[in-house]
């Protein structure tokens, strides 16, 4: 064999790698696609993040919406259920986290760590919004609300657990507190969720 | 197994021959893709692989399509929109799905008329033949239901149209029509079972398809000589032969990624041409488009269908002999599918010694007069059923028929073919021997 | 002989095609649309105007229900920044949401109402359900060569007015050189000068028909630029990949061919 030959033979395994390689990439593109479909199309990731008109809430009442397939509970609670809140021991509590996406995971479950306000409210404004998921994190049924249950907040009827004027668990066999879901205020009457 | 003398797969290994006693499927992929196979065979012999091809990528894009699509009257247009809008990807995907089936019936077509004029057709692949054209049949099925899918105008319409043939049946006609519609009129049972056998036809096909390839595996290619590979032993064999892999896969995947830069120039770029623009506007049973017109790759048999009206001879002829059974629209049923049954029967319509057009100087005439009339029929097929069109289809679906019931019998007797090569290694030698050019 | 079947097949599928299209219609003139060609895209500045036009004239009559209204803000689109965008979902006319069992205003994830008079086609589809260009002789090579002509067909009907009327049974009729049969029920949308611009570009007749042509093309096919990069691409990918495998089918046969030289 000589040496033009062996040349040759590193020249043509160059080629059929390449053409190996380019062909590997070309099913590899065709293949891509196909498992791209599968993840969530435009219009349900448009919903994952709703806006929710809160200006028609007074007080002492709640709205309910579903995002994501499942009810938020969206309250403005009444300076009597904020100071109720306010006053129980955290450390005392079953589940003492606060379980809100808008806080540091592990923060102590204050009303002030549960609650949402608009940019700049103070006092007992600062505090006054409370939005969670309304799904018991017992068995993940719905909660009754409108200041039901022992404390004054929710009550699950399927197992009997009861949630106090912050979304936190007090009695029953539900594990943890109300969770508190991405979102924030924009404007006065607005919610955005997620 | 039968077939040209090569090596088979010998196990050499302890687990290699351990699966061997057990399942011998190392050797079924080796012997099928080592297959000797004439090394003469031409750019025509592509479009095998290629149709292997649209069928993977049929049944690929289709999966994911459904994923998306809901078939009810209601919602069945919505959801291609959305799938068109919404879903990550999805106007790729559908493009590919609507423009892969034109793709499809492109190579089919060029595959058949491979057949016709290298004579594939002839013994021992009758039953090769036989199998492609049930797998066409079904094509041709699966293609019909798939456009019905969208449930635009087009698809509303075309599948009145189309089902309505059945009922052009004297006697059970109508019955046979409702139950095919699941009603009186297209509605949404018609939607629904069209879109499930639109999914099942295609693993059919499948299943079809694996039987044509086990077939000519059995019998050996074809090749543009028609002269069959020597069989008597390995050495002989492998002077006419070269194993499939690598020298065809590689070939074919050549012509494949070309065809393949065409075809996504067309889906990137001009989706929509080989479509009708009617079929943007959703199914309305109470208004009929001003032209019904099928897919391009129905119009040679829409043709036919449409050339026999009653002021036809032959039709007046039929109808008076049967009494009236026979009428203008069954007879143009039976000329449609008739054109398709007399494509089947060519193993025994042509009389010819010799398997290859190549050899054959008579019939390569007339061979391109039907490429041409094929042609003119799928033209004359999309122009408005009125005159001169009228007689142009006519015409051409004579010829059709001429050809295979008068001239591929006649021509075997009266036409005198040359004298092919004694072996397939002589026509390849003389081939790449005399012109410096290919090397 | 079977090149010649190859080129021939090719010629059908265009004939076919074109002569699929042959329908009898009026005459559409061109129009050099930004979007046209393998590398266009999209004008922006045009779709936000054509979107002008669409919501002070078009949607008095005519709906989009298949756009979503959020792809107003879509890369490639209108652009509209998303408070403009909600703030116009909101203007439109209120929908019924099945969950809440009564009407509620629209969100950005609502579509654009349906058409509100009932002989209205909607337009959501519009720019690909007309053909503008057709044959000669059901060539198709028209199409080929201008493109189906949807956009084209639109801007013509809307400055196709020749200002005759007539009434039958009831009905007046408009006289339009573009509308195939000559008599449309529509009468004139646009007379030019009908919106004001706050980009001030020209509000002359032809300029608003080319801009909300443009407007509906996009709504017909908002994936089109990504349409056109994944073909460049696919192409161009294809054309490499086809030149590797020449060169390998060429390099793997030679042996054998050279074999059949020396015979």
């Amino acid at each position: 064999m000589s040496h033009a030959d062996d040349h040759e033979g590193t020249r043509r395994d160059f080629l059929y790698y390449a053409t190996a390689g380019a062909g590997a990439v070309t099913a590899g593109a065709a293949i891509w696609p196909l498992v791209n479909q599968m993840n969530p199309s435009a219009d349900v990731q448009a919903l994952s993040s709703i806006r929710v008109d809160v200006s028609g809430v007074s007080p002492g009442t709640q709205l309910t919406v579903k995002w994501r397939g499942k009810p938020v509970f969206i309250r403005r609670r009444t300076p009597d259920e904020i100071e109720a809140a306010r006053a129980v021991d955290v450390n005392s509590l079953p589940d003492p986290e606060a379980r809100n996406e808008n806080v540091a995971a592990g923060a102590p479950a204050t009303d002030a760590n549960r609650s949402l306000a608009p940019e700049g409210a103070e006092g007992d404004a600062a505090e006054e919004w409370l939005v969670m998921m309304g799904v018991c994190t017992h068995l993940g049924c719905v909660p009754l609300g409108n200041a039901s249950g022992d404390f004054g907040g929710w009550f699950c009827p399927c197992h009997g657990s009861h949630y106090d004027t912050a979304g936190r668990i007090r009695k029953g066999p539900a594990p943890r507190n109300l969770p508190v879901p991405v979102a924030r205020f924009e404007g006065e009457t607005e919610i955005v969720l997620g | 197994m039968a077939g040209i003398p090569h090596d088979h797969y010998e196990p050499k290994t302890g687990i290699e021959k351990w699966v061997h006693t057990r399942l011998p499927i190392v050797a079924l992929v080796y012997d099928t893709i080592m297959i000797p196979t004439p090394k003469n065979l031409n750019w025509m012999w592509i479009w095998g692989i290629i149709l292997t091809f649209c069928l993977a990528l049929q049944i690929a894009t289709g999966i994911v399509l459904v994923m998306h699509y809901t078939p009810h009257v209601d919602m069945a247009f919505a959801s291609v929109e959305h799938i068109m809008r919404d879903v990550n990807g999805g106007h790729m995907l559908r493009y590919l799905h609507m423009n892969g089936a034109s793709l499809f019936f492109f190579a089919v077509y060029l595959h058949i008329f491979r057949g016709l004029y290298y004579g594939s057709y002839k013994a021992p692949r009758e039953i090769t033949w036989i199998i492609g054209m049930l797998i066409y049949l079904l094509m041709m099925g699966t293609g019909f239901m798939g456009y019905v899918l969208p449930w635009g105008q087009m698809s509303f319409w075309g599948a009145t149209v189309i089902t309505g043939l059945f009922g052009a049946i004297p006697f059970i006609g109508e019955p046979i029509q409702t139950w095919l519609l699941g009603g009186p009129a297209v509605d949404n049972a018609t939607l629904n079972r069209f879109f499930s056998l639109h999914y099942l036809l295609p693993f059919v096909i499948a299943g079809l398809v694996l039987v044509h390839i086990w077939a000519f595996h059995n019998t050996g290619n074809n090749n543009p000589t028609g002269v069959d590979v020597r069989r008597g032993s390995k050495e002989e064999a492998k002077k006419d032969t070269v194993p499939f892999w690598p020298y065809f896969v590689i070939k074919d995947l050549f012509a494949l990624a070309v065809i393949l830069a065409v075809f996504f120039a067309i889906v990137g770029f001009m989706p929509n041409y080989l479509g009708h623009p009617d079929n943007y506007i959703e199914a309305n049973p109470l208004a009929t488009p001003a032209h019904i017109v099928p897919e391009w790759y129905f119009l040679p048999f829409y043709a036919i269908l449409r050339a026999f009206t009653a002021d036809v001879w032959v039709v007046m002829f039929a109808n008076w002999i049967t009494g009236g059974i026979v009428d203008a629209k069954f007879f143009g049923v039976l000329a449609m599918f008739g054109a398709i049954i007399a494509m089947a029967l060519t193993p025994w319509l042509d009389t010819s010694s010799v398997r290859s057009g190549r050899y054959r100087p008579m019939f390569k005439w007339w061979f391109a007069l039907l490429c041409i009339d094929f042609i003119v029929l799928m033209w004359a097929g999309a122009m408005p059923a009125e005159p001169p069109y009228s007689t142009i289809s006519l015409i051409g679906a004579a010829y059709w028929f001429g050809y295979f019931f008068v001239i591929l019998p006649l021509l075997g007797v009266i036409e005198k073919p040359t004298t092919p090569p004694a072996t397939i290694e002589e026509d390849f030698d003389a081939h790449y021997g005399k012109s410096t050019a290919a090397e | 002989m079977m090149k010649k079947l190859t080129l021939s097949a090719l010629t059908a599928l265009g004939l076919s095609a074109g002569a699929a299209m042959a329908a009898e219609g009026g005459h559409t003139h061109d129009v050099d649309f930004s979007f046209e060609g393998p590398f266009g895209s999209f004008d922006q500045m045009q779709l936000q105007r054509g979107l002008q036009v669409y919501t002070e004239v078009c949607s008095a009559c005519h709906g989009l229900r298949y756009v979503p209204i959020r792809t107003l803000s879509d890369e490639g689109g209108p652009e509209l920044p998303e408070d403009q965008v909600r703030a116009y979902a909101a203007n439109l006319s209120e929908i019924m949401d099945p969950e809440l069992d009564d009407f509620r205003a629209r969100t950005p994830n609502d579509h654009f109402p349906m058409s509100s008079l009932e002989n209205a086609p909607d337009l959501s589809l519009m720019a690909k359900a007309r053909a503008g260009y057709h044959g000669p002789y059901g060539t198709g090579l028209s199409q080929l060569f201008n493109g189906i002509g949807g956009p084209e067909h639109i801007v013509s009907i809307l400055t196709g007015y020749t200002g005759e009327e007539k009434e039958e049974a009831g009905t007046i009729y408009y006289e339009n050189t573009a509308f195939a049969g000559g008599w449309i029920a529509m009468a004139p949308p646009l007379m030019g000068e009908d919106v004001e611009f706050a980009d001030g570009h020209s509000n002359e007749l032809h300029h608003e028909a080319e801009d909300v042509a443009a407007f509906l093309t996009w709504a017909a096919e908002p994936k089109m630029m990504a349409r056109k990069q994944v073909g460049f691409t696919a192409v161009l990918f294809l054309v490499i990949l086809s030149v590797l495998l020449y060169l390998t089918n060429k390099a793997i046969w030679a042996p054998i061919k050279k074999r059949a030289k020396e015979a």
